[in-house]
């Protein structure tokens, strides 16, 4: 490839301004109906602003200390089963209208998640998606060939285990309780969640072994 | 509405490729497999879509599909799946036991 960068053609620089004539259709949409909400009154600029950092502040965490609570706690675990969302709101943690289905791995099976269609994602429980995640080769791919997938990010799954995909069509969102990890018998609830990653609430991954 | 299928009965995604905002994706479409749960009801996404009501709300299934079943020359082992949610409109009796 040529060291020479001087050709003429456009390029996005991530830390320069929007370009007008980048944006796309829906992005100038966007613009329009926010500064009109605004300006009829029904936002403030702030109110966004508030709502977007409230977003930006949810973090896998959340995840993590509802599989660790439901790992030290049996009784918590049957009722996180049968109905997530509820189990969830038991610990503080605000649903809003999520419908959350949680999804159990067993000596048996092994769950992953996806969204074909779009990005649907748990993102009160775990923030924002991972770029990956929205990306159209997972998507397609992970309902297609699943232990190939979860072989290129380093997860092997047993033939004897059976991979059962859930793809998060509609209304419900998914989370993984994965397996407590072997030798973990002495750690407390928060040094559980710390081995409790992001990705092995997607299941594309197992968790961390102390 | 009251739910028209049962768990544990075997359906079959109805083949149709309609316009518009649709949230049956299109590998499942005809595709048979067996309803995991009843989600609940909910607005129809496709009226929603068009700031319509979506009403009456309609039972929205999990339906889990055998890959083999969906991916005729899938080369894992054959008890992996998938589970996928579809509105009651969508499903049909399958045929034959999946």
């Amino acid at each position: 490839m040529s060291e020479d960068h001087s050709h003429s053609h456009p390029h996005a620089d991530p830390a320069g301004p929007d370009e007008p004539a980048m944006l796309t259709d829906y992005q100038l949409m966007e613009g329009a109906v926010r500064e009109l909400l605004v300006e009829k009154g029904i936002l403030t600029h702030a109110a966004i602003r508030e709502a977007v950092e409230a977003m930006d502040a949810r973090t896998p965490a959340q995840g993590a200390r509802v599989v660790a609570r439901a790992w030290v706690d049996p009784a918590y675990k049957a009722r996180l089963l049968e109905n997530g969302t509820a189990a969830c709101e038991e610990l503080g943690i605000s649903m809003g209208p999520t419908h959350l289905v949680v999804v159990e791995n067993t000596p048996e099976v092994h769950n992953v998640i996806v969204c074909t269609l779009c990005s649907c994602y748990p993102r009160m429980l775990l923030g924002l998606p991972p770029d990956w995640y929205k990306s159209k080769p997972y998507r397609s791919r992970v309902v297609r060939e699943p232990r190939a997938v979860l072989h290129e990010f380093g997860t092997e799954i047993a033939d004897n285990v059976t991979v059962r995909v859930h793809d998060s069509t509609a209304d419900m969102r998914y989370l993984v309780l994965p397996r407590r990890p072997a030798g973990t018998d002495v750690l407390d609830e928060a040094a559980l969640a710390a081995l409790i990653t992001r990705d092995s609430l997607i299941g594309v991954a197992l968790p961390r072994t102390p | 509405m009251r739910p028209r299928f049962a768990v544990g009965e075997a359906v079959a995604v109805r083949f149709a490729e309609p316009p518009g905002h649709i949230r049956t994706p299109f590998y499942i479409r005809g595709r048979s497999g067996v309803v995991e749960r009843i989600c609940g009801a909910f607005a129809n996404p496709e009226e929603l879509a068009y700031g319509r009501p979506g009403k009456p709300e309609e039972p929205l299934y999990r339906v889990r599909f055998e890959l083999p079943e969906v991916w005729p020359d899938y080369d894992g082992p054959t008890r992996d799946t998938v589970d996928i949610e579809i509105y009651e409109h969508w499903l049909e009796k399958a045929d034959t036991d999946v």
